[in-house]
């Protein structure tokens, strides 16, 4: 059965409190932390910065508590602006970068997560081989039996390159599938939201030539089938993306080709 | 720990080229049930008024005798198709989602037959 309670070694216990007493414009930022080689639980620690000696991003925050308070706090993060999808996470109890994520539009303490129902690598960090392996398996390269042509590119109007808007933008940061219960109880098996608009992005364009295939290939209980329908995808797609319309969309093209 | 790689793990047993079906018919009858529900919350406010002979001579009459199986059935299929659903993504051991798979279709199957005859012996006069 579905499983409502973590494990005795998951569950998160009070953690370490670093304040700042001298902070002008004090918050307070509750962090997840876990190291998987002491051998305790996770712990959720209090670190108190003063806002007017740090950037205006979430992650500023975080590079700042790592750099003047906590250097063991363990996270990633690399381009700064929403471009690489390093720094997903867990904010205010909802998946998003923490880069484009602006520390006044958090009331209150500002809590942070790693992406939800992922094996904890440390801290921040989740595991995300599964997710990468499921992206490789719906093979999102071109596909073509056609040979190029020797002296140009493939050809594709205006119109057709159109389509592959609100598709070729996402940056595979995981929010949206780590904020799926479709993908939390079934991720071994369901594709999930981002591995489906990756996989609907090939669909969707006209210089591929396996849409057959690649219908073939989604074509499953639970590869596709485990979409129900919830929208927390799209509600919390930190790049405005829809991956819950792409998931409709495969599924109709499914309907298109069968005789009903 | 296992030593296959995560493509294999994610590639697992490969398509299964199957669920359209199952999308598909749970639409159509979601579809169906729509005017099937209509009726029955008018038969039901109508039949509050009646007595028990009245209500037994409502039923006989062939267009309700006909909806109402309908609607048994229908309803039996939508529920099936449901808690299929309901059972895969929540019943994760797996002799207890086959075991509960296969009382669901007994279950909305045998029901649905049961009401059926009631109604067929209703409108019969029996």
């Amino acid at each position: 059965m579905v499983q409502f309670r973590l494990p005795k070694n998951s569950r998160v216990v009070e953690g370490k409190r670093f304040p700042a007493e001298q902070a002008q414009r004090k918050k307070t930022f509750k962090i997840y932390r876990y190291d998987p080689d002491s051998g305790s639980n996770p712990r959720v620690d209090y670190y108190e910065i003063d806002l007017e000696k740090c950037g205006p991003m979430v992650l500023d925050a975080l590079i700042k508590i790592k750099n003047e308070i906590d250097p063991t706090l363990t996270f990633r993060r690399s381009c700064r602006e929403g471009i690489c999808g390093s720094c997903a996470m867990n904010i205010d109890g909802s998946n998003t970068l923490a880069c484009t994520k602006a520390i006044e539009d958090v009331k209150g303490d500002v809590k942070i997560y790693p992406l939800p129902h992922m094996p904890v690598v440390k801290d921040l960090v989740p595991d995300l081989t599964h997710f990468y392996a499921q992206y490789a398996s719906v093979r999102p390269w071109m596909r073509t039996q056609s040979v190029a042509p020797p002296d140009k590119e493939r050809l594709q109007s205006k119109e057709d390159r159109a389509k592959l808007d609100g598709l070729y933008e996402c940056i595979l940061c995981a929010c949206c599938s780590t904020s799926c219960p479709s993908y939390w109880w079934n991720g071994d098996r369901y594709l999930g939201p981002a591995i489906l608009l990756q996989a609907y992005r090939w669909l969707a364009d006209s210089r591929d030539e396996a849409t057959g295939e690649r219908l073939d290939e989604l074509e499953d209980p639970f590869r596709l089938y485990r979409c129900h329908t919830i929208m927390n995808c799209t509600r919390t797609c930190p790049k405005g993306l829809n991956p819950a319309k792409a998931i409709g969309e495969i599924k109709q093209m499914m309907i298109h080709r069968k005789s009903l | 720990m296992s030593l296959r790689t995560p493509l294999a793990i994610a590639r697992n047993h490969g398509s299964a080229h199957d669920g359209v079906h199952h999308w598909w018919q749970q639409r159509l009858t979601a579809m169906a049930l729509v005017p099937l529900l209509l009726w029955l919350v008018c038969a039901v406010v109508s039949l509050s008024q009646m007595d028990y002979m009245g209500a037994k001579q409502w039923l006989a009459e062939p267009l309700n005798a006909t909806l109402s199986v309908l609607l048994t059935w229908v309803m039996a299929i939508h529920a099936r198709l449901g808690v299929q659903v309901i059972l895969e993504d929540y019943v994760s051991t797996r002799w207890q989602e086959v075991l509960l798979q296969i009382l669901t279709r007994f279950i909305a199957f045998a029901g649905a037959a049961a009401a059926s005859l009631f109604i067929v012996m209703i409108a019969a006069g029996r």
